[in-house]
C-alpha cells in the first residue's frame, strides 16, 4: 500500500467524477430493434436465458415479478378507443392468446370485458378464427392486437443507474457500455429504482440452488458466472461475446469487423428485427441504420428533417442518451 | 383564558425536593417496567428471527420485486431517522434561543434522538442484499485503491447519519455530566461506580461550569445544521433521483418539517408515559405539554403547507408522469393509505388547538400515536406510490409487503423501547440541574427577596459585577 498508488488512484478518480465517464471510446456498441419485423416469438428472451445463465424462476417467484428475463418482450394491446381502430370491432385479449395466461390486470388498457365476445364472433357471419386467423396470416392481424417491445438494457451514455451506486459497482467502460460488478454490488438497489426503463433485476434469491437441476447445469455458460442473491444484474450485450471478439482481433492484430460476433438475442432473431454492432465504426450497420434514421446520440430530442423516418429512442427525453434506436413500426389502417 | 396565568413549574419547589423526586426515577424497577421489557424483547425476537430468515434465503423472502425494490426497509428508516429529530430541536434549538420550557422535557427526547438513530441505522444494513459487504461504502483506504461513489446520496448518507449519531451521543452526555454527579453523590453499589466513571470528576467549580457551558452551546450550535443536513440528505436520496414523485425540489425542507412532526408526537407519547409512570408531574406539567403541544400543532401546519405545495407544484408542473404517480396516490391501490395519511398528518393535528383536548392526558396520548401513524404512513407514501407507477407500464403493480418486512418493522419499535427502557432506569431522564436552574429564574422573577435569601452566593456576585449572574444554580 504505497502512498503514490493511493494519490494516483484518488486523482484518477477524481477526474473520473468531474469529467462524469469516458469521453475516449474504444467502441459504442450499439442496437437497433425494427419493430415493424419484431413478431414477438421471444425468441431473444430464450436465448438470453442460455447465454447468460439467467435462471428460470419458476412461476410462482415469476407471478411476484422476480423473474430475471434481461431481455423481455413487452406485450402492449390496442386500446379499442384509438381513433383508427373505433371502426373496427376488437375482440378481448384472452382470446387472441387463447392457452396462455391473461395479460396482467395491471396491463396499460382496460381490455374488452368477456361479454362482448359472443357477439364479436358471430360478425359479419364469419367465425373468429376465419376473420383474423391466428397463424397471422391475415392482414387484420396485425392491425389490431399485441405490439410487441423488446426491452433489453438501453446501455445509456448518461445512465441514471451509475451516478446513483454507493460502491460503483456499475460504470461506463471505455466500450460505451454500462458495466455491472457482481463482485462489488451490495445490493443497495438503488440502481434499480432510477432505471426509468426498469431494466435492472436483482438476485431476490439463491436461484442457481434449484434453476438448474442435474443434469441441466451442464448447460451453464463457463464464460460468465453464476450469480448468488443480493446482487443487481442486468443485460450486458453479452459481453463475454465482445471480449473474445476484441481479443481475436487484437491476437490477429486488426480492428474488431463489423458482423463478426453477435450478441445472443441478434444471433437468434429469426425476422433479424434486432441488429448489433460499433457506432464508433461508420460502416457498420448500426451506424448506418442511425444516421439513415437520422437519430444522434447526446439529444433529448431529435431534430428529424424527414417525419416519415422511424427511429426514436425510448424516454430520450430524460436525458439518459440510450444506445438503443428503436424502429417504429408501422400499420395499415 | 382559564390558563393564562398558569406557571410552567412550581417555583417554590426546593432543590434537594428536586434531586429526590428524579433519582427516585432511578430506583429498582416495579413489576410493569419488566412486563415492559418483556413485551420489547418479545418484539425485537419477531424482527430478529425475520431478519435471520431473510439473511438466510434473501430478500425475496420480503416479497420485493422489480419495480418494488424498496420497500418498508426505507420507508422505516425514514420513518426512525425523523423521530430523531425533535431530540435536537428541543436541546438545541430551544437551547439556543433561551426558551426555558424545554428544560424538564428536553433529556429523554435527547434520549430519543440517540436511540431513534441508532433504530434507523439498522435498516439500511438490513435492506442490502450483501449486508455483509456494507463496509464498502466508507472510504477506507486500500491497495486496491476502490473507493465508494461518493456522488451517490447513500453514500453520503453513511456519512450523514454516523455523524449525527456520533455527536448526539455524544450531546446528550455531555448535558447529563452534572446530573451523573448528582446521582454519583446519592447512590450506592454498581451504580456509583458507573456514574463515577461517567460524571469524570465533576466538582461543580466555578471553571467547570464555564467550560461546560461552553462545550454545551458549542455542541449545540454544530448539531443544528447537522441536524437540518441529515434529513435533508435523506430526502436526496429520494429527491436525487429521476422517478417521478421523488425528483422533487421542495423535499429536503419536507422531510425536515416530517421528521420534526413526528418527532414532537413521539415526545407528546413518551412524555406522557414518563409523567404517569414515574410520578413526575410536578416537573412534566401540563402547562409545559400545552407548550409542546402547541409547537406539534405549528409544525403539522408547516408540514401540510409543504405537502401541498408538492402537491401543487407536480399538478401544476405538467409532468405528465409525475402527475399520473401523484393521482394514483389519490386513487390507486395506494389510496386508502395515503388519504389515512392526510387525515392523521394534517386533519387530526387541529385537536392539538383545543385547549380542552391539548390538556387531557389521555387524549393526547392517543393523538400522539395516531399522529405519528400518519408520518410511517407517509414515509411509505414517498416509497411506495413512485415504484408502482413510474415511467416503464410494463413494471406496474402493487406490492403489499410481505410478513417478514412487518416483523422487522414491528420489532423495531421493541429495539427503540428496550433501549429507552434501559435509559430510564440508568439515567436520570429528567434533567436536574436545568430543572433547578429553571425553578430559579422563575423565583427571581416571581419573588426577588426570595431568591436573594436562598441565593445569596449569586446576588453576591451580581453586586460586584453589576449584572446578574449567568452561571446559574
Amino acid at each position: 500500500m504505497s502512498l503514490d498508488n493511493i494519490l494516483t488512484n484518488w486523482s484518477r478518480y477524481r477526474k473520473g467524477a468531474e469529467e462524469g465517464g469516458f469521453h475516449e471510446y474504444e467502441h459504442q456498441w450499439g442496437m437497433v430493434v425494427d419493430l415493424n419485423k419484431c413478431i414477438g416469438c421471444n425468441a431473444c428472451s430464450v436465448a438470453c436465458y442460455a447465454e447468460n445463465n439467467l435462471p428460470v424462476v419458476g412461476e410462482k417467484r415469476c407471478g411476484k415479478n422476480q423473474a430475471m428475463n434481461w431481455l423481455r418482450i413487452e406485450r402492449y394491446w390496442d386500446e379499442p378507443d384509438i381513433e383508427p381502430y373505433k371502426a373496427i370491432p376488437t375482440a378481448n385479449v384472452d382470446v387472441w392468446i387463447e392457452g396462455n395466461p391473461p395479460a396482467k390486470k395491471t396491463d396499460l388498457k382496460p381490455s374488452m370485458p368477456s361479454s362482448y365476445l359472443p357477439g364479436l364472433l358471430e360478425q359479419g357471419g364469419q367465425s373468429f378464427e376465419e376473420r383474423v386467423g391466428f397463424d397471422g396470416t391475415k392482414s387484420e392481424f396485425q392491425d389490431f392486437g399485441a405490439s410487441f417491445l423488446p426491452m433489453m438494457c438501453q446501455q445509456c451514455h448518461a445512465a441514471t443507474c451509475e451516478p446513483v451506486c454507493p460502491v460503483a459497482a456499475t460504470y461506463h467502460t471505455p466500450d460505451g457500455l454500462n458495466a455491472q460488478v457482481y463482485n462489488r454490488c451490495i445490493g443497495s438497489r438503488y440502481c434499480s429504482n432510477n432505471c426509468p426503463y426498469r431494466l435492472r433485476y436483482f438476485n431476490f434469491w439463491s436461484y442457481y440452488e434449484d434453476a438448474w437441476p442435474e443434469p441441466l447445469h451442464m448447460q451453464l455458460n463457463p464464460d460468465l458466472s453464476v450469480r448468488d442473491k443480493g446482487v443487481m444484474e442486468k443485460c450486458t450485450f453479452c459481453v463475454q461475446r465482445i471480449r473474445v471478439a476484441k481479443d481475436m482481433a487484437k491476437m490477429e492484430n486488426r480492428k474488431v469487423m463489423d458482423g463478426e460476433f453477435a450478441t445472443a438475442c441478434v444471433q437468434t432473431c429469426p425476422t433479424g428485427a434486432l441488429v448489433f454492432g460499433d457506432m464508433q465504426n461508420p460502416e457498420s450497420q448500426v451506424s448506418k441504420l442511425w444516421s439513415y434514421h437520422q437519430v444522434e446520440r447526446g439529444k433529448t430530442k431529435q431534430s428529424k428533417q424527414n417525419k416519415e423516418l422511424r427511429g426514436y429512442r425510448i424516454l430520450e427525453g430524460l436525458n439518459t442518451d440510450p444506445s438503443v434506436l428503436y424502429l417504429e413500426r408501422v400499420r395499415e389502417v | 383564558m382559564k390558563y393564562v396565568n398558569e406557571k410552567d413549574i412550581n417555583e417554590e419547589i426546593k432543590w434537594a425536593q428536586i434531586n429526590t423526586d428524579i433519582l427516585q426515577s432511578l430506583q429498582n424497577p416495579r413489576k410493569a417496567y419488566w412486563v415492559a421489557v418483556a413485551v420489547c424483547v418479545a418484539m425485537l425476537a419477531c424482527a430478529v428471527t425475520a431478519e435471520v430468515y431473510q439473511y438466510q434465503n434473501g430478500l425475496g423472502v420480503a416479497d420485493l420485486n422489480r419495480p418494488h425494490m424498496w420497500g418498508l426497509y426505507i420507508a422505516t428508516f425514514i420513518f426512525w431517522i425523523g423521530m430523531s429529530h425533535s431530540g435536537t430541536l428541543l436541546s438545541a434549538i430551544l437551547h439556543i434561543i433561551h426558551a426555558d420550557w424545554r428544560k424538564p422535557i428536553y433529556r429523554f427526547a435527547e434520549a430519543m434522538t440517540t436511540f431513534s438513530l441508532m433504530t434507523a441505522g439498522f435498516f439500511p444494513m438490513i435492506h442490502l442484499g450483501r449486508m455483509w459487504n456494507l463496509y464498502w461504502v466508507i472510504p477506507y483506504v486500500t491497495d486496491r485503491g476502490i473507493w465508494p461513489n461518493f456522488r451517490s446520496p447513500l453514500v453520503w448518507d453513511a456519512f450523514a447519519i454516523t455523524t449525527y449519531l456520533t455527536s448526539s451521543a455524544l450531546f446528550l452526555f455531555i448535558g447529563m455530566i452534572p446530573d451523573l454527579a448528582i446521582c454519583r453523590d446519592n447512590v450506592t453499589g454498581w451504580r456509583k461506580k458507573l456514574y463515577t466513571v461517567l460524571s469524570l470528576g465533576w466538582q461543580g467549580t466555578d471553571r467547570q461550569w464555564r467550560h461546560f457551558r461552553k462545550t454545551y452551546m458549542l455542541m449545540a450550535c454544530f448539531l443544528i445544521p447537522l441536524a437540518v443536513s441529515v434529513h435533508s440528505i435523506v430526502s436526496s436520496d429520494f429527491a436525487m433521483s429521476i422517478m417521478p414523485g421523488w425528483h422533487v425540489t421542495s423535499f429536503p425542507p419536507y422531510f425536515v418539517a416530517g421528521a420534526l412532526y413526528s418527532g414532537c408526537a413521539a415526545i407528546i407519547t413518551l412524555f406522557i408515559l414518563l409523567r404517569y409512570f414515574f410520578r413526575l408531574e410536578e416537573y412534566m406539567t401540563v402547562a409545559l405539554m400545552e407548550k409542546t403541544c402547541k409547537l406539534t400543532f405549528a409544525i403539522a401546519m408547516v408540514w401540510t403547507y409543504l405537502n401541498l405545495v408538492e402537491f401543487g407544484a407536480t399538478w401544476y408542473g405538467h409532468d405528465p408522469v409525475a402527475k399520473e404517480v401523484l393521482i394514483s396516490k389519490f386513487v390507486g391501490p395506494f389510496a386508502p393509505y395515503f388519504w389515512a395519511m392526510m387525515f392523521f398528518g394534517s386533519v387530526l393535528p387541529f385537536a392539538l388547538a383545543f385547549e380542552k383536548l391539548r390538556r387531557h392526558m389521555a387524549t393526547m396520548m392517543v393523538v400522539s400515536i395516531l399522529l405519528n401513524v400518519g408520518m410511517w404512513l407517509e414515509r411509505w407514501m414517498i416509497v411506495g406510490p413512485t415504484l408502482s407507477h413510474a415511467y416503464a407500464p410494463e413494471a406496474w403493480n402493487f406490492l403489499w409487503p410481505s410478513i417478514v418486512q412487518w416483523a422487522i418493522v414491528f420489532g423495531s419499535f421493541g429495539w427503540f423501547g428496550l433501549l429507552f427502557l434501559i435509559f430510564v432506569k440508568v439515567f436520570p431522564c429528567v434533567s436536574m440541574y436545568e430543572v433547578k436552574e429553571m425553578v430559579f429564574h422563575r423565583r427571581r422573577e416571581a419573588h426577588a427577596e426570595v431568591a436573594e435569601k436562598f441565593h445569596r452566593r449569586t446576588d453576591d456576585m451580581q453586586q460586584a459585577t453589576g449584572r446578574p449572574s449567568v452561571e446559574g444554580a
